[in-house]
């Protein structure tokens, strides 16, 4: 099969009609979404110029379709430009008009006709019990998908906590054996974990992967440092009635009226790396905090385990929902306590002889020197 | 004359004064870091006020929490560091306690502080055995607590020695594994605290060889038949 000639991004744009200036205008935009200032425009507009079009390919596996659909809302470079003119997005069951045997030959024609090329975009986790049967598509399981598929991909970017960490699916005791796809193949996983991620997120990852033809710098969990270096907490419009100490108290209170900090309604925002409270979500409107509830940490490996949502800390595993570190740690000292005080009681009576004998040596030397 | 009871005690120099600077530094902080870092757990709204600018309540508690960390963990450092100079009730070696001598020691104890046998059959003069295992055992909470201690305020800061402790952070799952666990482990420090504070009562009161005093004046009293 010939393989055919890819056009550079800017050709694609021309082909479709942009004129110069439009195609600066979205260059400035894709900069800003990766967080290049205007000095590094040039640079951007040159890979536009010269790079050829990357194929991509979206695969999906145990998910639930909702990275997807947070990335088609994405605003900033708007969807349209993303999907269509930048990306040559090959294969994606959700977005694809292609299905049954033609799909899946588009899917096999771009992993072959560019090793080392093309992009994976990873979407959901990978069953590993069952010989995984849990997710099969096409015949064939998702592992031996994935494994063929990552073989010759340029990089492989794991879309939402699924692929990066399990997710829901892999919560205890996680029937199917669902397991992030990191620890399945070789290939360095880009991570963009959330539940879903942020489109703004996922765009700004894909530009930087298609400007620069690697990872951005990644933290030691494999997540890009551009967006998942901060706190939630940190960047929070409401951190100041954290550190001033006016908490809501319960959902309907006068304190949750005044927006107060959800720190003691179990908000995650403390202990969650994301962008929320900075890009905030669907074209900057909002972010869960702002709308009233806490941050549940979906970007956080293991949030799905650490329940209840709505309490500071998690129960503690192997005591009952209700019990948490404090409970247990309470019963023990109250126990303690009183251990501790029957010991002091049964000392008075099983010591009494002792310690009379004590006293009363001592006694009798301290007479003996006064005598003296 | 019975002269026997009177010269029948000798005082020995058992705590040097860096032991004991450290253990009341360390009861202090220890004390505060279980006071805020309760607080910083279980926040409640303690004050009011019209707006969050006109308070800075719980940005307090967190700093002196922060505070006394920095100093707990100096203070563990040089305690580490005595272990290596200091006299030989204070040597490293007495907190390992692999010797079966040593766990024959800790059987007599625990007789003794449990089961209330005849206390007069032990006589270790600095930390017995069963202590120094139980030290020993709180010393890995310190460096635990320190561990992930340092790595959630990690986040806070640029600075390098708590960013040197991030490393813990996939291992337990994120910050809110390692909070979880941070927490958790502050209850050791309660029940080790009402423990400990309540045996060095009970030695004291029973046997009046000066276990509490010796803290503070690094002295303690040993019959000479048995030092002989």
């Amino acid at each position: 099969m010939s393989k055919p000639n890819r056009p550079t991004m800017w050709e694609a744009m021309q082909n479709k009609g942009y004129s110069r200036r439009d195609f600066l205008q979205y260059c400035s935009a894709a900069a800003a979404a990766i967080g290049v200032g205007s000095s590094g425009l040039s640079d951007v507009i040159h890979a536009m110029e010269t790079k050829a079009r990357p194929p991509v390919v979206w695969l999906h596996f145990q998910e639930c379709t909702c990275c997807s659909e947070s990335f088609i809302r994405s605003s900033h470079p708007i969807v349209a430009d993303v999907v269509l003119d930048y990306l040559s997005l090959d294969y994606s069951e959700t977005l694809q008009a292609a299905s049954g045997h033609q799909a899946e030959k588009c899917l096999w024609d771009t992993v072959n006709n560019y090793p080392g090329e093309y992009i994976l975009l990873v979407e959901g986790s990978i069953p590993s019990k069952g010989d995984g049967a849990y997710c099969m598509i096409g015949g064939r399981s998702a592992l031996s998908i994935l494994e063929e598929a990552a073989a010759g991909a340029m990089a492989v970017i794991a879309w939402g906590s699924c692929a990066s960490n399990g997710c829901v699916q892999s919560a205890n005791p996680n029937p199917t054996g669902a397991t992030s796809i990191d620890k399945l193949i070789d290939n360095p996983v880009i991570k963009v974990p959330g539940c879903p991620p942020i489109a703004d997120v996922m765009t700004g990852v894909v530009t930087h992967v298609l400007l620069y033809g690697g990872p951005p710098e990644l933290d030691n969990q494999g997540r890009p440092k551009e967006f998942y270096s901060r706190r939630v907490h940190d960047t929070c419009y409401r951190r100041p009635y954290y550190d001033a100490g006016l908490f809501v108290d319960s959902w309907d209170d006068e304190n949750a009226r005044k927006g107060y900090c959800l720190y003691k309604m179990g908000c995650r925002g403390p202990v969650t790396y994301n962008a929320c409270s900075v890009t905030r979500w669907n074209e900057g409107t909002s972010y869960p905090i702002q709308s009233g509830h806490g941050c549940i940490g979906c970007s956080e490996e293991g949030f799905w385990d650490n329940g209840p949502f709505y309490q500071h800390l998690a129960s503690f595993p192997g005591f009952g929902i209700e019990s948490t570190a404090d409970t247990i740690g309470t019963v023990l000292g109250i126990g303690t306590v009183a251990g501790v005080a029957a010991h002091a009681v049964t000392t008075n009576i099983r010591k009494r002889k002792l310690m009379k004998e004590t006293m009363d040596e001592s006694v009798q030397g301290a007479r003996v020197k006064r005598d003296k | 004359m019975d002269h026997e009871q009177v010269g029948r005690y000798r005082r020995i120099y058992v705590w040097e004064w860096p032991v004991r600077m450290y253990h009341w530094i360390n009861a202090i902080a220890v004390i505060l870091l279980i006071g805020t870092g309760y607080m910083i757990g279980n926040p409640q709204n303690t004050f009011y006020a019209a707006e969050a600018y006109q308070m800075y309540f719980f940005g307090t508690i967190r700093f002196v929490h922060f505070v006394c960390a920095f100093i707990f963990f100096f203070n563990f450092l040089v305690r580490i560091y005595w272990g290596f100079v200091g006299n030989r009730f204070s040597r490293w070696t007495n907190f390992i306690t692999f010797r079966k001598a040593q766990w024959k020691e800790m059987w007599d104890i625990l007789r003794v502080d449990i089961a209330q046998a005849d206390p007069r059959m032990h006589h270790k003069i600095g930390h017995n055995s069963l202590a120094a295992l139980v030290y020993f055992l709180s010393f890995l909470m310190f460096a635990f607590q320190s561990i992930t201690g340092f790595a959630m305020y990690a986040a806070n800061t640029t600075a390098m020695l708590p960013r040197m402790f991030t490393f813990i952070k996939p291992i337990m799952g994120g910050d809110f594994g390692v909070r979880q666990w941070h927490h958790a482990g502050m209850w050791f420090f309660i029940l080790f605290t009402i423990v400990h504070v309540y045996l060095v009562f009970y030695h004291d009161y029973v046997e009046g060889r000066g276990t509490t005093s010796s803290m503070i004046g690094g002295w303690k009293f040993e019959r000479k038949d048995i030092l002989e």
